[in-house]
């Protein structure tokens, strides 16, 4: 690794992708850096080594990556695998460990494009082993063909639950159930924006045909689920919830629950790049224009951790944010930077007519978002509960960093990834407070871990 | 508004001067631009120390260690105090000997709290240690707390006493008004005869504008943390010839700092981590403790401290302004003096003077121009 | 929990799982095998000592922590399988 790059791209999802084939065609040098053993994200995680019977359980919509990972291959892109960024500052100053030796380098434009993770919502039991997210069993499937053996519940809201079922569904698992948790209201929220989306109908045709499959497997699918609740001591054991007045109970080892994604905005807080709470889809994302560039000079945000948008906008989003790091490096000028890019751009107003109905339409509950009860656990790693925080915000603690101050809570290993959202939307409910007027966590490096002895040895290598 | 005392910074300095002031029925006003304990009072390493004070700092580190040991006294809380001394080990002929004269010098001055101890006592103490160090010196009553435990503690006692504070308030003008001060913040104008100057890094700034020129500078040092390890050690381990503090907290978290400076914005109030420094404080780490080279880093993190040139703080009245009295430029080591401080600020306001030496702390002992 | 798809994979490593010998497909991530092996939960908590499992699968939670060859909050998720490998789980903060 040298300690210099033109343009470093941190992830390499489709928008990581996209973004690297484009900018090293234009002949700027590029270092790709990817913390997972092969290209692809999450999204096409493995495609470089899918049996074909898998991929074919997967779907169309997986096999695109191969040609993103190919075309990426055999440009001249600086291709990093197991090469985690914990650090990026506003100087464009990056901390890489790279196969565990660590570098500092740096860039005189970063493209982060580090994608999204499951939005983390809080229910009881959801720590109980045998409770995972569903991008979890997605990623089992296809890093290690791994499926459930005796039996799965799927639970939450948005579309990757649908489509996991319908993989699972292929794959011949036993799904007990898929419980939605979407209120009714949903629709009705959603319902101005159906039109527009209409015209955008791939992703809705996708949705019906996995709804329609599953219906005739006669798996069982319940809407407006209320209560969900994990039961078990050691793992779990069964899923309690409510339908319609009812109380429910359906036994199961194992429970994979989805409730949209979120940016991973670690990095770009960690730049002290802008951010805005964003209502629609309820998550802070980082300030950014139509070519992903952040308030931080030389630093843009492409694919997911923009704002959520998927996988194929990522695609558009990589190529932007390239172009414009060419223009800013001054190898291309303004107008030919609009010429490039004008197809992309074309998409980007495409995705903007079908956004709002799949944020309306997947937003999950706000009960859930904004009233776990006092014994549910907010903060995995430092176990600190809802009561826990509502005793400080009692005592006059109302901000997160005071919350965290005074509970530990989002001081453990993950550094707030898994309470942040669900601490600052407890704080606003309780205060009568706006997220998007709350100071959320300050985001300390490491952003990725990196030991003490990893450390020390940094100088040593940092000019190989 | 109108108050006895106005106490500008909300911080350790600033809560335990109107502890001690309402402890004696007077009332005060602290302002603070943050909240208490945004930067250095709640961010700071929470080391309890005597060792290796400079000598003017001894009296006033003698009776804050007397304080400390008693804290639940004074806060109504226990500030996660633990006395379990400080160690600077020695780790060459010439290490043994620089801490052997000043076992000395502090034996001189009459004071008997660091001893110089030998190979076999530092192991017992410290059997984590690589095995390649001599001895140290060692001070058996020191320790460590939680600084914003602590600074929460001190502010909530001065408030259940009658004290008035305001968090995101901004000092944005002083000036003399007949035998009073006047404060103009958001809030609106605050009257009072005492002004107490207790703004940390920006203490210089507000010396300034009333024509005290305090040459004291921001600077930030970082501290890292590791995650949670299973016990291994008690003291907190200084070292006589590199720049180290290492303890690991009753929740088995590691912290480790030694004054490495990260790059300070002052304007943004932010500060970047100088990587370069914190590998060589990892190297530090990892040459006294081969163990810890497989923990995580959770955290870097740097607070903003005021640095005087002698490292010595300013404690004492105003050089050209009538009932103004600074505490300010602790140099990064003020937390274990702070309740010493708040009651030496209380006895000045007052009494007129101080129980203990403050003499070599005058704001006005630095050269001019 | 969870079965494989496919057997016979090409490649393969043999790992030490809580003190049973294990060939795996190399490749795969130290909790993938895990999983895959059956082991319910990887690690207890630090605080409450209460059983946990991998969660998210990609580096995000930090609730897979093991003790991989002796040593203790190995991110299972984000680390590969290698020959000889000794996995274990993790007590509280590993002792």
């Amino acid at each position: 690794m040298k300690s210099h790059y033109p343009l470093v791209i941190i992830g390499a999802g489709p928008a990581g992708l996209a973004a690297a084939t484009t900018a090293s065609e234009h002949g700027i040098e590029t270092a790709l850096l990817d913390e997972q053993p092969a290209p692809g994200g999450q999204i096409y995680r493995n495609i470089e080594s899918m049996p074909t019977q898998r991929a074919e359980l997967l779907g169309s919509e997986y096999q695109r990556g191969e040609k993103l990972v190919q075309l990426m291959r055999s440009s001249n892109t600086h291709y990093f695998s197991d090469a985690s960024v914990w650090s990026l500052n506003g100087q464009l100053e990056l901390g890489v460990l790279h196969q565990g030796r660590a570098h500092l380098i740096h860039a005189d434009q970063v493209i982060i494009a580090g994608g999204a993770q499951e939005r983390p919502v809080p229910f009881p039991g959801w720590t109980l082993p045998g409770v995972m997210n569903a991008g979890a069993g997605q990623i089992l499937l296809k890093q290690s063909g791994l499926v459930p053996s005796d039996g799965v519940v799927l639970a939450g809201s948005g579309p990757l639950l649908l489509l996991l079922a319908w993989q699972y569904l292929n794959a011949g698992v036993d799904v007990k159930a898929v419980l939605d948790v979407q209120p009714m209201s949903n629709w009705l929220r959603a319902a101005p924006y159906l039109p527009k989306a209409l015209l955008a109908h791939h992703y809705i045709t996708k949705g019906l045909r996995y709804k329609r499959d599953l219906k005739a497997a006669g798996v069982l699918t319940r809407h407006g689920v209320k209560d969900l609740r994990a039961i078990g001591g050691g793992h779990v054991q069964a899923v309690d919830y409510i339908h319609r007045n009812k109380l429910y109970s359906i036994k199961t080892p194992l429970l994979l629950t989805h409730f949209g994604v979120i940016p991973q905005t670690h990095l770009s807080r960690a730049a002290s790049c802008a951010h805005e709470w964003n209502t629609a889809q309820q998550c802070w994302r980082p300030v950014n224009d139509v070519w992903g560039a952040t308030d931080i000079k030389g630093i843009s945000v492409a694919g997911d951790n923009a704002g959520i948008g998927g996988a194929r906008t990522a695609e558009h989003n990589g190529r932007l944010a390239a172009f414009n790091a060419i223009h800013q490096m001054g190898h291309i000028s303004q107008g030919e930077r609009d010429k490039k890019a004008k197809k992309d751009l074309r998409w980007m107003k495409d995705e903007l007519l079908i956004r709002p109905f799949l944020d309306a339409m997947f937003r999950p509950p706000s009960i859930m978002l904004t009233h776990p009860t006092d014994e549910e656990i907010l903060c995995r790693c430092e176990e600190v509960t809802a009561g826990d925080i509502r005793k400080v915000l009692e005592e006059g603690h109302q901000t997160p960093n005071a919350v965290k101050f005074h509970t530990r809570c989002g001081m453990g290993p993950c550094q707030g990834r898994q309470c942040a959202d669900s601490v600052a939307q407890l704080i606003a409910y309780e205060t009568g407070t706006n997220p998007r007027d709350i100071e959320p966590y300050r985001v300390r490096p490491p952003v990725k871990p990196i030991t003490i002895g990893q450390l020390a040895g940094m100088e040593q290598n940092s000019e190989e | 508004m109108k108050s006895d005392v106005l106490i500008i910074g909300g911080g350790l300095m600033g809560a335990c001067t109107a502890l001690y002031l309402a402890k004696r029925g007077v009332k005060s006003i602290v302002l603070d631009k943050d909240h208490s304990g945004r930067h250095a009072s709640g961010v700071n390493a929470g080391g309890l120390r005597k060792l290796n004070r400079n000598p003017a700092e001894i009296p006033l580190t003698v009776e804050a260690s007397r304080i400390w040991s008693h804290i639940q006294e004074l806060v109504d809380s226990d500030c996660d105090v633990k006395l379990s001394g400080q160690v600077r080990v020695a780790e060459s002929d010439a290490d043994m000997e620089l801490l052997e004269t000043r076992a000395a010098l502090v034996r001189e001055l009459g004071y008997e709290h660091e001893q110089m101890i030998n190979r076999d006592k530092l192991y017992e103490l410290v059997p984590a240690l690589a095995p390649h160090c001599l001895g140290a010196l060692w001070c058996e009553d020191d320790g460590f707390a939680r600084p914003y435990h602590a600074t929460t503690a001190f502010r909530r006692k001065a408030e259940s006493l009658g004290a008035d504070f305001h968090s995101h308030t901004a000092l944005n003008a002083l000036e003399r008004e007949g035998d009073n001060w006047l404060a103009s913040t958001h809030m609106g104008e605050i009257r009072a005869p005492v002004v107490v100057n207790a703004s940390g890094a920006w203490g210089a700034r507000l010396a300034s504008t009333i024509g005290d020129q305090i040459p004291v500078k921001p600077g930030a040092p970082t501290l890292m943390v590791t995650e949670r390890l299973p016990h291994f050690i008690d003291p907190v381990v200084g070292a006589a010839s590199r720049k180290l503090s290492f303890k690991q907290m009753q929740n088995g978290t590691v912290i480790i700092g030694g004054a490495h400076m990260a790059r300070l914005d002052m304007v943004n109030e932010r500060s970047e981590i100088d990587y370069r420094t914190m590998a060589e404080s990892a190297r530090t780490v990892t040459t006294l403790f081969p163990q810890m080279a497989d923990a995580r880093i959770v955290r870097f993190w740097a607070g903003i401290e005021g640095f005087t040139p002698d490292h010595i703080p300013v404690i004492g009245p105003s050089i050209n302004a009538p009932g103004l009295f600074h505490a300010f430029g602790f140099s990064a080591h003020g937390f274990q003096l702070s309740p010493v401080v708040g009651r030496i600020l209380s006895e000045l306001i007052l009494d007129g003077q101080s129980s203990l030496p403050i003499e070599p702390f005058r704001a006005d002992r630095f050269p001019t121009g | 929990m969870f079965k494989r798809l496919e057997e016979n994979p090409t490649e393969t490593v043999m790992v030490e799982i809580e003190g049973t010998s294990v060939r795996v497909p190399a490749g795969e991530s130290v909790a993938a095998v895990a999983l895959a092996h059956g082991l319910i939960h990887t690690r207890t908590t630090t605080i409450s000592g209460k059983p946990r499992a991998p969660y998210c699968m990609m580096g995000v939670c930090f609730d897979c922590l093991v003790e991989i060859d002796g040593k203790p909050n190995r991110q299972a998720c984000m680390i590969k399988v290698a020959e000889g490998m000794r996995i274990r789980r993790q007590h509280g903060a590993g002792e």
